[in-house]
C-alpha cells in the first residue's frame, strides 16, 4: 500500500475528485494548506501598506491505494490537476505499512 | 410651498433609512457569494451609492423629475441640471417637504436599483466596467423610467398605472436589468455543475435585517409625509414581508423537507419587493396576501434558472423581477380607495387598474431589458465585461481589490514591502 498526497490549486480539486472516482479510487481525505513552491506568492494591499504573501493557498489530497494502483492514481491526478503554469503543485508517494478499517477491524488492502 | 417640519423630519430620517439598504443589499449579497469573491461583491454595492450619488445631483434627478420635455411623457429636460433650481418642486407635485430633500430621497432610490443588478451578474464582472455600465444605465434606464412611473407627467403615470415605492422603476427594472448583464457576461466557471453555496449565512442575515428596517424608510417614506398613509405602507410592509416569509419556508418544508435560514431571509425579501407598489394601495387583506403570494411563488421561481440556463448567481430574476410583477398586478385586485389610489377589481374597480398595471409592467421590463443587453453588449465589445478566467479561479477579492475578506492564519505568511515593489505580478498568483 502507498499514501499518495498532492498538492494541488484550490480550483482544481472537484475535478480531481471526480477523475479518481471514475478511476475506481474512492475516498481521499483533504485539508486546505498554505504554502510555496517556485510559484510567487501575491501582494496585498491596507490603506496603501504593500504586503508579498509568500504562502499560497493550496488543496492536500491524501489518497491510499494498493501498489498496482498508484501509477493509475497519480497519473489521474498529474493529468486533472495540470493547467501548464507554474504553481500545479506536486504528487509524491510513501510506502504505507498497515491500514484498519475502524468499523469493522479489516485490515491491509481490504481495509482501503 | 407650505413646509410641515413632522413631514421634512420623516423624510429625513426615510432618506437616511432608505441609504442604509444598499450597504445591507451588499452583507446580503456579500454573504451568499463565495469567500474569494465577498469583497468584491460589497464594493459593486458600495461604489454604487457614490457614483450614482453624483449622476444623481448631476444629472439624472433632472432627467427623472425635471418639468417634462415636450410634453410626451418621456424624459425630463436640464432644468434641475447640476442642481439648479432645485428648491423648485418638480412639476405635478405639491410638497410639504423642501424640494430638495425631495431631490435627496429619491436619490437613495436610484442608488439602489443599479446595486441590485449585481446579485444576478456575480462573481465576474470587471470593477471598472460595472462603474462605467451602471452610470450610463443610470441615464438611459433609470431616468427614463422613473419620470414615466413616478413623475405625475410621466406617460404611464398620466394613464394611471400605480407604483407606491418602485415595484416598477425598483424592483422590475433592476430584476430584468440583471437577467440582461448575466446573459451578457455569460455564466460562472463550473455553474451549475460546480457547488457554490453561501459562505456565510449569518452576514445574509444581517443583510436581510438591514433591508427590512430599512424598507419601511423606502415604503412608508414614499408618501412623502409624516401621515395616516405613511403609517399604513409601515404596516402594510411589514405584514407582507412576514407572510412572504413564512410562505417562502413553508415551501421549502413540504418540497424539499426543511426550512432554511436562507430561505427565510429570501422570502422576506421577496415580500419587501411585492408590497413595495402596493403598500400605499392596499389594506393588510391585500398586504397579507401580496406577501403569502410572493413566498410561494419566488420560492418556486428561483428555479427557473436552471431551466433556462441562466446563471442570474444570486436569483435578482427570481426575487426582484417576479416579486416587483406580483406586486404591480396584485394591486389591479386589491387596490382600495380607502387607503389610497383608486379601487381594483376586489373593490369594486373593474379590470381597468389591472390593464394599466400590466402594461407598466411589460413596457419597463421590455425597454430595461433591451438597453441593458444592448449597453452590456457594448461594453463587453469595447472595454470588456468580464474578468478573465485566472481572476475567476483566485477569486474578485485578491484579483481585483489586492484585498482578502478574512485574514486567519496566525503568521499571516507575509511581509510588508517597503519602497519599490519587486515583482510584477501584482496581486495576482500566476
Amino acid at each position: 500500500m502507498k499514501l499518495i498526497v498532492a498538492v494541488i490549486k484550490p480550483f482544481k480539486l472537484d475535478e480531481v475528485k471526480d477523475a479518481l472516482t471514475e478511476a475506481g479510487i474512492h475516498g481521499l481525505t483533504v485539508s486546505e494548506v498554505q504554502g510555496f513552491g517556485r510559484q510567487k506568492g501575491h501582494t496585498e494591499v491596507y490603506r496603501g501598506a504593500e504586503y508579498q504573501v509568500d504562502f499560497i493557498p493550496k488543496v492536500r489530497i491524501e489518497v491510499v491505494v494498493d501498489d498496482d494502483r498508484v501509477a493509475d492514481a497519480t497519473e489521474t491526478i498529474a493529468d486533472t490537476a495540470r493547467t501548464g503554469k507554474i504553481g500545479d503543485g506536486k504528487i509524491w508517494v510513501i510506502p504505507v505499512e498497515e491500514a484498519v478499517r475502524i468499523r469493522t477491524g479489516e485490515r491491509g488492502s481490504d481495509a482501503l | 410651498m407650505h413646509l410641515d417640519t413632522g413631514d421634512t423630519a420623516w423624510i429625513l430620517a426615510s432618506t437616511a433609512l432608505v441609504l442604509l439598504m444598499t450597504p445591507g443589499l451588499a452583507l446580503f449579497y456579500g454573504g451568499m457569494v463565495r469567500a474569494k469573491n465577498v469583497l468584491g461583491m460589497i464594493m459593486q454595492n458600495f461604489v454604487a451609492i457614490a457614483v450614482v450619488s453624483l449622476v444623481w445631483v448631476w444629472v439624472t434627478y433632472s432627467l427623472a423629475f425635471g418639468p417634462d420635455w415636450g410634453g410626451h411623457g418621456i424624459i425630463g429636460t436640464f432644468h434641475f441640471f447640476g442642481m439648479s433650481n432645485v428648491n423648485d418642486a418638480p412639476p405635478g407635485y405639491t410638497l410639504t417637504i423642501p424640494a430638495v430633500l425631495f431631490m435627496a430621497f429619491q436619490m437613495m432610490f436610484a442608488i439602489i436599483t443599479p446595486a441590485l443588478i449585481t446579485g444576478a451578474s456575480a462573481d465576474r464582472l470587471k470593477f471598472g466596467s460595472f462603474i462605467v455600465f451602471i452610470t450610463i444605465w443610470s441615464v438611459v434606464v433609470y431616468a427614463p423610467v422613473a419620470h414615466w412611473v413616478f413623475d405625475p407627467n410621466g406617460w404611464l403615470f398620466k394613464r394611471g398605472a400605480e407604483d407606491f415605492a418602485g415595484g416598477t422603476v425598483v424592483h422590475i427594472n433592476a430584476g430584468v436589468a440583471g437577467l440582461a448583464v448575466a446573459l451578457v457576461v455569460g455564466r460562472r466557471k463550473g455553474w451549475p455543475k460546480k457547488a457554490m453555496p453561501p459562505h456565510n449565512v449569518p452576514m445574509i442575515l444581517l443583510g436581510a435585517g438591514l433591508l427590512w428596517f430599512g424598507w419601511f424608510g423606502f415604503n412608508a417614506g414614499s408618501a412623502l409625509g409624516a401621515n395616516l398613509l405613511a403609517s399604513n405602507a409601515f404596516v402594510n410592509t411589514n405584514t407582507a414581508t412576514a407572510a412572504a416569509l413564512l410562505a417562502w419556508i413553508l415551501t421549502e418544508r413540504i418540497r424539499d423537507g426543511k426550512p432554511t435560514t436562507l430561505g427565510a431571509a429570501s422570502g422576506a425579501v421577496a415580500g419587501l419587493v411585492a408590497i413595495t407598489p402596493a403598500c400605499g394601495y392596499v389594506n393588510v387583506v391585500g398586504a397579507t396576501i401580496i406577501g403569502l403570494a410572493a413566498g410561494v411563488i419566488c420560492c418556486l421561481a428561483v428555479r427557473l434558472k436552471f431551466a433556462l440556463k441562466l446563471d442570474d448567481a444570486l436569483d435578482v430574476g427570481g426575487v426582484h423581477f417576479i416579486g416587483g410583477v406580483l406586486g404591480a398586478l396584485l394591486i389591479g385586485f386589491f387596490g382600495t380607495k380607502a387607503i389610497g389610489g383608486v379601487n381594483g377589481a376586489f373593490h369594486g374597480g373593474g379590470f381597468g387598474l389591472l390593464g394599466e398595471q400590466a402594461l407598466a409592467v411589460v413596457v419597463v421590463a421590455v425597454y430595461s431589458f433591451v438597453v441593458s443587453w444592448l449597453l452590456a453588449m457594448a461594453i463587453k465589445k469595447t472595454i470588456g465585461f468580464r474578468i478573465s478566467d485566472e481572476q475567476e479561479d483566485e477569486g474578485m477579492d485578491l484579483s481585483l481589490h489586492a484585498e482578502t475578506a478574512y485574514e486567519f492564519s496566525p503568521s499571516f505568511g507575509g511581509s510588508q514591502i517597503f519602497g519599490k515593489r519587486e515583482t510584477s505580478e501584482q496581486g495576482s498568483a500566476k
